[in-house]
């Protein structure tokens, strides 16, 4: 419980380092908002009003924590552009978004944990040659090459899919579900192909340590010491990695979007960096460091399920 | 250079070669060639459009046949890595540059300052990267010379943990002590003294750097924020094509595969050059 | 004279590594009674450890045995089947290491992997009776606070507890033969005499016989009626440890009595 207590609290501490770091950020950007919210229209008189009413004069802490507090209740502000709160814009893109990581994060768990455990299992087998050479070919093809490569080998050849055929999930949500298996295998195979060239060398590393020839000595099948000894041993960095690769995915859902013409947060994102809607940004940037922060705690969480080592340190 | 070439000989104790490396050459050895002869001959101007050879194939006009705008793609493409692996250059030489520093500094010296930066730094690591620079390119405005600094600096977190880590290893070693009791400024320390024992370990993360970034730029510019066209990177062109997918795969097809051909390379050199102690 | 038990004749084993196979063990002849302590001494590379590994059956694949029987309970040990072979191990055989910090898998817990050989070899067993047993076992060996000890992992253990419960785990399921080999080297002097006198404890009330293997005869001394002397794959010696102290025959043999720090006798 002390183990969990600290890491909530080094997340708020971090979280709040991630806000300060991005309102500074975006506050030292020249150009004033009020200006940029009307544009030839800004009389100096108007904008002397906007100023007082955003409260923009105050000191910079005074704006800090009116924009965090604000933040964590739920407004995000408002987009310079459309004129309409931000927590509406993205509001409705974030199951979209998130689904589509989180499928991605499925995909590469179901498929690299059975494909490092087997061919660790035979390694310098055939087929742990054969699956290293295309392991370190995928993971060269960068995602939005995969998704061109995937919409073209079976959306248009096999016709498996209608590319650019996106369904709303408030709509149907199976459809929905179904045409983001595409892109979500984009974004799972280069991590998948990482995962299991990392579950495979720990796998056997561990297998090489003393306590399984303890294991084999109580009288263990191999099967046994693999899956009862071994692996949950071998998992402890492929955890560390998968943590890593949900908050990348999260963000790599970003570039896959615009390749299958899905809208989620990107859409958004890419037409506010382009017309510089700060408000937007700083609340989407400000959504996934949470995210981010979130995922990198259970990730300790669960650590700690695996390996009973992870004291309270300090 | 023969000892440049003994690196490509069989081992004669363990009789294995080093493949990574000889592929890793091979592969960014066709890279490079392609990009140094654009420099002095390209078959046709990379902006040149010709309204009546749209989107043609293959053929012995045009290697890598034409694009939407009637554009010769090979060319583009010889004009494309040049400004693919020029930023990917300035963003490794910015991050290195930058971190490197940084990495010292705080190693050396330790204190506050440490404290305060690497928990930055912490923070900046665990970001995605794509997302890292977009933070950056969105504080600079698009364009090429923006984006090379975005990528840049979000490079440099990961240079300075790797340099402070070296710094720390080798601060509290006896040539340092030794220096530091002759009177040696702590600059000079820095610099002369431990900055070259760290060099090795440098290199490799520069050669995986370089990987890294070409992958971010492609991605960024795909993304219609890096290099603005009409002079194009390899991400902008393969966004572009992506479009025509259904009237010429082999368009969009043959861009990727430069964007592959070029992190490939660069990965097994990497890889190659760990493993040349081993072979 | 009581029953043999376990009678190992020419046991060969040859490593494959490397382009020319290598003999590490030549000849090597045991025989075992019921209830004996039988020392195997040598220095390192000497075999003596190969020779455990091969009674236990855990002689890794590229290591190939040959020309050699290890007879046990009417099987050949070499020759059978695995699943007789695993059937033995853990049960009937049990077998302690040197390295008691990295002989415990560090992410379970001490009554789990107390437990194993009864999950394996006894299914008819529940979990309360399992437990009891455990509990028993670990009191038996000298683990204080058993109750406690049982739901801890092995990190938060010292290398002597952790050789104890490396015992109770080889112990447990009350086998004929336990193979203890160099148990007591990566501890301190102090441990070192708790478990050479808890070895002998568990061979007068259980009726164990014990292989135990090291390089310190004064320890072999202490333990065993019987000792085997061995030097790079090769037997050497072999006789009762007072007569082969009184009048050892080969130099190799006095060698390693004089070895002995002056104090210890």
């Amino acid at each position: 419980m002390r183990y969990i207590l600290k890491k909530v609290l080094s997340m708020a501490l971090t979280l709040l380092v991630v806000s300060i770091c991005v309102f500074l950020a975006f506050s030292l950007i020249p150009g004033d908002p009020v200006t940029r919210m009307f544009g030839t229209e800004a009389t100096p008189e108007l904008i002397a009003s906007y100023r007082e009413k955003m409260g923009l004069n105050d000191p910079f802490f005074v704006q800090y924590f009116r924009w965090f507090s604000s933040f964590l209740k739920g407004d995000m502000g408002t987009s310079y552009d459309y004129k309409v709160p931000v927590k509406g814009m993205i509001a409705e893109k974030i199951p979209i978004t998130l689904t589509l990581a989180v499928m991605s994060f499925l995909i590469m768990v179901v498929t690299s944990i059975p494909l490092g455990i087997y061919i660790a299992k035979h390694e310098n087998g055939i087929m742990d040659h054969i699956i290293s050479v295309i392991n370190q070919i995928i993971m060269a093809i960068p995602p939005f090459f995969s998704g061109i490569l995937i919409t073209f080998v079976f959306g248009i050849i096999f016709k498996l899919f209608t590319p650019g055929g996106y369904v709303s999930y408030t709509k149907n949500f199976g459809a929905f579900l179904k045409y983001l298996i595409p892109p979500a295998f984009a974004i799972a195979l280069p991590k998948a192909a990482m995962a299991t060239k990392l579950l495979r060398g720990s796998v056997i590393e561990e297998a090489g340590k003393d306590y399984t020839r303890t294991a084999y000595s109580r009288g263990n099948t191999t099967n046994a010491v693999l899956y009862l000894h071994v692996l949950k041993n071998a998992m402890i960095p492929v955890v560390t990695f998968m943590g890593m690769a949900l908050s990348d995915m999260v963000a790599g859902s970003i570039v896959i979007e615009q390749v299958f013409g899905i809208p989620g947060i990107s859409r958004i994102l890419l037409t506010s960096i382009n017309n510089r809607d700060y408000p937007v940004v700083e609340a989407i940037i400000m959504g996934v460091a949470i995210m981010v922060l979130i995922i990198n705690l259970l990730v300790d969480i669960i650590y700690r399920l695996i390996d009973p080592r992870i004291e309270v340190e300090e | 250079m023969k000892k440049f070439l003994s690196l490509f000989e069989k081992n004669k104790a363990t009789g294995k070669r080093n493949y990574y490396l000889i592929l890793g050459m091979i592969l960014t050895g066709i890279v490079l060639l392609i990009v140094l002869l654009g420099f002095f001959y390209m078959p046709y101007s990379p902006t040149k459009m010709d309204a009546s050879s749209k989107l043609k194939g293959i053929s012995l006009k045009h290697i890598m046949g034409t694009d939407h705008m009637g554009r010769d793609v090979f060319s583009r493409v010889m004009y494309g890595s040049r400004v693919t692996l020029a930023i990917a250059a300035s963003t490794i030489f910015i991050g290195a540059g930058a971190g490197t520093i940084l990495g010292a500094l705080t190693g050396y010296f330790g204190g506050m300052f440490d404290e305060i930066s690497m928990r930055i730094i912490d923070v900046m690591l665990a970001f995605p990267s794509i997302l890292l620079s977009l933070v950056f390119v969105s504080l600079f405005g698009t364009g090429t010379y923006q984006v090379a600094i975005a990528l840049g600096i979000s490079f440099v977190p990961s240079f300075a943990r790797i340099v402070r880590g070296e710094f720390l290893r080798c601060k509290n070693m006896d040539y340092v002590e030794v220096a530091r009791l002759q009177g040696v400024s702590d600059l000079r320390i820095i610099f002369v003294h431990i900055l070259p024992n760290t060099l090795g370990v440098l290199m490799s993360s520069v050669m995986i750097g370089f990987n890294n970034a070409v992958l971010a730029e492609a991605g960024l510019s795909f993304l219609g924020i890096g290099a603005q066209p009409p002079y194009a990177s390899l991400g902008n062109m393969l966004s572009d094509a992506q479009g025509y997918l259904f009237n010429r795969p082999g368009y969009v097809i043959s861009i990727g595969c430069v964007i592959v051909v070029m992190v490939l390379g660069f990965s097994f050199l990497s890889e190659g050059i760990k493993r040349i102690g081993e072979y | 004279m009581s029953e043999i038990i376990l009678d190992v004749t020419d046991l060969h084993i040859e490593f494959h590594d490397h382009d020319k196979p290598e003999t590490v063990v030549e000849d090597f002849d045991l025989m075992l009674e019921e209830g004996e302590i039988v020392g195997i001494v040598g220095e390192s590379g000497s075999g003596k450890s190969m020779s455990a590994l091969a009674i236990a059956g855990l002689l890794k694949r590229h290591a190939l045995t040959k020309n050699g029987r290890i007879m046990f309970d009417g099987h050949d040990l070499l020759t059978c089947d695995r699943d007789i072979l695993r059937s033995y191990q853990g049960d009937e055989i049990s077998i302690i290491f040197q390295e008691p910090m990295t002989s415990l898998n560090p992410v379970k817990k001490i009554g789990w992997q107390v437990e194993e050989s009864l999950r394996i070899h006894h299914k008819e067993l529940d979990k309360a009776e399992r437990k009891r047993r455990a509990l028993n076992i670990m009191d038996a060996v000298g683990l204080k606070d058993s109750e406690k000890v049982y739901n801890m992992y092995p990190h938060e253990l010292s290398g002597g507890m952790r050789q104890r419960v490396m015992i109770a785990a080889a112990m447990i399921g009350e086998p004929r033969i336990l193979i203890a080999d160099e148990p007591t080297t990566a501890l301190d002097v102090t441990i070192q005499a708790q478990i050479v006198e808890l070895l002998r404890k568990l061979n007068r009330e259980k009726g164990t016989a014990i292989i135990f293997i090291s390089h310190d005869l004064s320890l072999i001394r202490q333990l065993c009626q019987r000792v085997i002397v061995m030097q790079s794959g090769n037997i050497v010696e072999t006789g009762d440890v007072e007569d082969i102290f009184r009048s050892p025959k080969m130099s190799y043999t006095r060698k390693l009595i004089a070895a002995i720090p002056q104090i210890d006798i």
